[in-house]
């Protein structure tokens, strides 16, 4: 009796540890809206999340992040454009093309440059890519949209490339076979085959890229150039949301109407990636690949 | 025979998709061996012994950056330090434990969102709740805490992973010979996933490490000129120190040279602590003995 007393009293303590996750979503959500609710006595939801002008330090201030949305959505938007040829190509190259010795390359070189600093991505923008592309362009300024996007890219593309590896790993070999003893090449099996099978768990790599590139902050911070205007051409400087609470957080005085509307920012990012997160979730389990048919 | 043209055709096709799939694997890692290659050709000039161990001096402009090492070394340490027990934790409920269900499912949601969390928003979180409402103030204490709140999904995986990998008739001959199952995880399971879970653990402390969002608000400070005598002060941290040097202030080209061996430093540390665990993990791999 007392040996499966404290049994169950084990596994109720590793249940208690095991919901700590949830507490701490839970706790996320609540010092978010804690701190950034302030704001919507100030501005209304609606003209926070549409208002085309942010000046949280003018007299009077305007807190409209419409600005700083678009930024995020079109960084986002153009590093998702190019990171997913290059992480879903290379994950067919490591899963179906390569050989064992090159296999065993790059599969580190893709888990090094996840590891790699964002800060450190961030320096190489600044110092390397936006002196090239301000030259190159003729440009006022290199500190812009494709700047960010391509350092951005290089971010995303591990995480699609290891998650849509996974996924083409995950194809029944018998799929494969019957395509070959159909006669079909190589490439059209991947194209035809392979990769259709895949496609809910290369979803997935592409939405959970794109939740990493949206909530990315050092990159944009450093080289999405800070302009809080919406964009006319892909050479324009941009403020996505994460570098503005970055960048304003360190001057916005406690608790003033700034500090909030910052938090405010946080609570639309957050909600944001939550859905992005949510919708892979979602994707991966609802056409989970269930195996080949046996006869 | 002449070929037919349609197969001609289809051996194009073949080819020109090799090549463009090859191409993507050569982008990737040619982008990351050039920035590798650059940062080191650039920072290996400022990186000496007395760069890495003394203080910062002339408003930053000269001097070393040994502040900046051991605070993000402080930082780091805390943060496995929350995130390792609670991690492995989870992942024994997650493994052993638990059985298919709605509850498991919502704590695996849980766990997914909590990785896809922006750091930033950890920033956020750990401003409101250690910084603002615990009164901790901004210090060591609140960034490992902010930190380990934001590996900790990394660990939880990486020990489901090595739990998972512990095969299941050890479990059984265990439980056969009248084991209780707490004992059969710990002196069985434990055990024999120690060398998984902690090769997981160290990509952990690469992320830690390298993460700069999360600490501005909560552990970085611009400068300071004293070492912290306890986890209520202050640090200087090396990502946030390389963000200060490129972006503020008025000696931004004068310091570039002190920026790249700052970078340097930075990645040789991390990028290093991930090789490690690398090797580690193939090694472990190649020598199983199940």
């Amino acid at each position: 009796m007392t040996r499966k007393f404290k049994e169950v009293m084990i596994r109720r303590i590793f249940f208690l540890f095991a919901c700590v996750s949830i507490l701490i979503l839970g706790l996320i959500v609540t010092f978010l809206f804690r701190e950034g609710i302030p704001i919507f006595r100030a501005v209304s939801i609606k003209d926070f999340l549409f208002g085309s002008e942010w000046y949280p330090t003018f007299d009077p201030p305007a807190f409209g992040i419409w600005p700083l949305i678009v930024g995020s959505f079109i960084v986002t938007f153009l590093s998702t454009l190019i990171a997913v040829p290059l992480g879903v190509l290379s994950a067919v190259y490591i899963s179906e093309i390569a050989p064992r010795s090159i296999k065993e390359i790059l599969k580190p070189v893709i888990e090094l440059l996840a590891g790699l600093p964002s800060v450190v991505l961030g320096f190489f923008g600044m110092v390397v890519l936006a002196p090239w592309l301000q030259d190159t362009f003729d440009l006022p300024t290199g500190l812009n949209i494709v700047n960010a996007s391509l350092m951005l890219a290089l971010m995303a593309v591990p995480t699609i490339s290891s998650i849509s590896e996974d996924a083409l790993y995950n194809v029944p070999r018998e799929f494969k076979e019957a395509s070959y003893a159909l006669g079909a090449t190589k490439s059209e099996t991947i194209l035809k085959v392979i990769i259709p099978s895949a496609l809910s768990g290369i979803s997935t790599a592409v939405i959970l890229g794109m939740a990493r590139a949206i909530g990315e902050t050092m990159v944009v911070l450093m080289v999405a150039g800070g302009a809080a205007a919406i964009p006319e051409s892909l050479f324009d400087s941009v403020r996505p949301m994460p570098a503005s609470i970055a960048a304003e957080m360190g001057e916005a005085p406690f608790r003033s109407e700034h500090y909030h509307a910052l938090f405010a920012t946080g609570i639309v990012l957050f909600l944001l990636t939550l859905a992005f997160n949510l919708i892979a979730d979602y994707i991966s389990n609802k056409f989970k690949e269930v195996g080949s048919g046996t006869l | 025979m002449a070929i037919p043209s349609t197969m001609r055709w289809r051996y194009f096709k073949e080819g020109l998709f090799f090549a463009l799939v090859r191409l993507s694997a050569l982008v990737i890692t040619v982008s990351l061996g050039g920035l590798l290659l650059y940062i080191f050709l650039n920072g290996f000039r400022t990186v000496n012994w007395a760069f890495l161990t003394l203080p910062p001096t002339d408003s930053m402009t000269k001097g070393g950056i040994m502040p900046a090492i051991l605070g993000t070394f402080y930082l780091t340490l805390g943060a496995i330090a929350v995130a390792l027990p609670l991690g492995i934790m989870s992942a024994i409920y997650l493994t052993e434990y638990a059985k298919q269900g709605p509850i498991v499912r919502i704590i695996r949601i849980g766990v997914n969102c909590l990785a896809g969390v922006p750091s930033i928003v950890f920033g956020l979180f750990g401003l409101g709740l250690f910084v603002v409402f615990l009164q901790f103030g901004s210090c060591i204490l609140s960034g490992a805490l902010t930190l380990g709140i934001l590996i900790l999904p990394t660990i939880i995986g990486a020990s489901e992973e090595a739990l998972k990998g512990v095969p299941q008739t050890f479990r059984e001959a265990s439980l056969a010979l009248g084991v209780s199952k707490w004992q059969t995880i710990y002196r069985i399971v434990l055990p024999n996933a120690l060398p998984g879970i902690l090769t997981g653990s160290i990509l952990g402390i690469g992320r830690a490490a390298g993460e700069t969002a999360p600490i501005m608000f909560t552990a970085a400070a611009f400068y300071t000129a004293k070492l912290p005598s306890s986890i209520l002060d202050e640090v200087m941290a090396l990502p946030f120190h390389i963000y200060v040097l490129a972006t503020a202030g008025t000696h931004i080209e004068e310091t570039r040279p002190i920026q790249y061996g700052t970078v340097l430093v930075l990645v040789g540390l991390v990028l290093g602590v991930d090789l490690i665990a690398i090797f580690i993990r193939s090694f472990i791999r190649k020598r199983k003995r199940w």
